[in-house]
């Protein structure tokens, strides 16, 4: 009891982070119509790229000498940016076409 | 202004600019803008973190430009090139690509634990291998989820009849490795790591073999929400709030759609995941059902074209045989002749969530015209016709009147409340619950045989020869 008091004391603020950021989540798409479901999903999707900032965070705290972790980062940039790109371009595209037939 | 305060500022935006447009991603007229503004905020994130101030910097930009512009112009073309009828593959690859990423960044922290003569502190340690794990289903479960819906996978060769028992297994294993390497740290034998990584991307496999089909829109949104939180896990190691406020809304958007998902076929995640639908129930046999009654094209066209009302129901059938645009093309020549052409759209038809309503906007078809479960169900009873193209379980009524039948609870669409129903199939073979469906055997129902484009295409001429 005594050390989860003292981990929640000292990440009081993250732990509130958490919470609001959970329950904004929920909030913020709770009543997403059907129609919207494959764009939603695809655009998080997107965002769920942001594990990139990760990548590029590590790769500039590497070594130059390191070129394990170097290498493994890079590929992890590559991922994470088709992931990111991939995913927000092929987003667009999906509503370019929702958008099209509303004036037709 | 100093570095750190305006890289601070550039999460702080970022981070609104995804809640701002996951919030316009969620009605239909504000979508387009909601995917620029999340598009930017990505944008803000990523310079952010370029110019962030760091304890020790070596920088290495060659191999972070190098690596975005890679990755950039490869989601760039496979986003421009693919097919629209390949966006649940596609949505599944680039998932399990920012899971392979989390998989990486935990690899990479957690490596140096085998030559550390100094123990990692257990809360880091812990996230360390939350990330590793949850990014690792993330990653093989997409991959395999990619491979299902791209045909290259059949569901049957990759699952037995215990599998649960073994992914239980698996995950009992999965935990006791994670103790152990809490408890002994850094003196924990260097297999203990591997072993935890090795069997974390087998259990990503291991978890999707066995769910398939109609199951899919539930799997899909499942791994996206994972991916989410294994990003928000990673946001913790280095201590980044817009990488964890990313993460988890992703986690909270994903778990919303596979609740979604789980709630239009009436049943637990548990028993999604456990694989398949349980052979409980007695099924009714072919033979108590009477016979059904076919129709000629000829026939269906003249019933179309002189109807008041017409409702298609799309399912799986549809996609596979891309009859989108011939549906859209007949749909313009009936409205054309005054016919009101709506589309009814199950939560679930298909194989991702909404995934007929990307089909349907692919044709064209405007979305007022499609309608939803609720509103579908209204409608019906005022309908003279009603076309189901490829779909089964959906419109089956022994969800709402046959207790002992595996579906039974499952909102469906209620197309035998329409004047007439008209189902075009390849053949009498069971839907994917492997259920018979009594619609197809009722009185106000025929049923046209063959590939769903051939007969879209010969009813359009047939149509157009009125």
């Amino acid at each position: 009891m005594e050390s989860i008091q003292a981990f929640f004391f000292s990440n009081q603020l993250l732990i509130w982070l958490l919470v609001f950021a959970v329950l904004l989540g929920f909030q913020v798409i709770s009543n997403v119509p059907t129609v919207l479901h494959t764009p939603l999903m695809s655009g998080a999707n997107a965002i769920s790229g942001i594990v990139i900032i990760g990548a590029i965070l590590l790769i500039r705290q590497t070594e130059p000498n390191d070129y394990f972790a170097l290498s493994l980062g890079f590929i992890g940039i590559i991922l994470g940016m088709i992931n990111v790109v991939g995913g927000f371009a092929v987003t667009g595209r999906m509503l370019e076409m929702f958008k099209k037939k509303k004036k037709a | 202004m100093s570095v750190n305060f305006i890289a601070d500022l550039g999460y702080l935006i970022g981070a609104l600019a995804f809640v701002v447009g996951l919030g316009k991603l969620s009605s239909p007229d504000t979508a387009k803008r909601g995917n620029q503004w999340a598009a930017m905020g990505m944008g803000i994130a990523i310079l952010a973190s370029l110019v962030y101030p760091l304890e020790t910097t070596y920088n290495n930009f060659i191999w972070i430009f190098g690596g975005m512009l890679i990755g950039a112009i490869i989601g760039w073309i496979v986003a421009k090139r693919i097919q629209m009828t390949a966006m649940p593959q596609l949505v599944s690859l680039f998932n399990g690509f920012g899971g392979a990423c989390a998989v990486l960044l935990g690899f990479i922290e957690l490596f140096p634990l085998t030559t550390s003569t100094i123990a990692f502190p257990s809360g880091g340690l812990l996230i360390i291998i939350l990330t590793i794990i949850i990014g690792a289903i993330s990653f093989t479960g997409s991959m395999l989820a990619w491979a299902k819906l791209d045909g290259r996978v059949n569901d049957k060769n990759v699952t037995f009849g215990g599998h649960k028992y073994l992914n239980l297994f698996l995950l009992v294993v999965l935990i006791g490795l994670s103790i152990l390497l809490l408890i002994q740290n850094n003196t924990a034998p260097s297999w203990v790591i591997y072993g935890l990584l090795a069997l974390a991307l087998v259990y990503g496999v291991s978890f999707v073999a066995p769910i398939g089909g109609a199951d899919m829109p539930v799997v899909i949104s499942l791994l996206n929400s994972l991916t989410g939180l294994s990003a928000a896990a990673a946001g913790l190691i280095y201590d980044n709030q817009i990488m964890l406020i990313g993460g988890i809304l992703v986690g909270a958007s994903g778990t919303i759609l596979t609740v979604l998902m789980c709630q239009a076929m009436n049943r637990s995640l548990l028993n999604v995941i456990a694989g398949g639908f349980g052979s409980t129930g007695k099924s009714i046999a072919a033979s108590d059902l009477g016979q059904v009654k076919e129709i000629t094209i000829n026939d269906t066209a003249i019933l179309l074209y002189y109807s008041d009302s017409v409702v298609f129901i799309p399912g799986y059938g549809l996609a596979v045989a891309q009859a989108q645009k011939a549906v859209k093309e007949l749909d313009d020549l009936l409205e054309a002749n005054g016919v009101e052409v709506r589309y009814a759209i199950h939560p679930v038809a298909g194989r991702m969530p909404g995934h007929m309503n990307v089909l349907l906007a692919e044709a064209d078809v405007p979305y007022p015209k499609l309608l939803d479960l609720e509103d579908a169900n209204a409608a019906l009873p005022n309908t003279d016709v009603v076309v189901i193209v490829g779909a089964n379980d959906v419109v089956n009524p022994a969800a709402e009147t046959d207790p002992g039948s595996p579906i039974y609870g499952m909102p469906v669409l209620q197309a035998w409340n329409a004047k007439h129903s008209i189902v075009l199939k390849r053949s009498m073979s069971v839907g994917y619950a492997g259920i018979q469906n009594p619609l197809f055997f009722g009185d106000k129902n025929k049923m046209l045989f063959g590939d769903a484009k051939d007969t879209m295409q010969k009813l359009i001429s047939e149509v157009k020869s009125l």
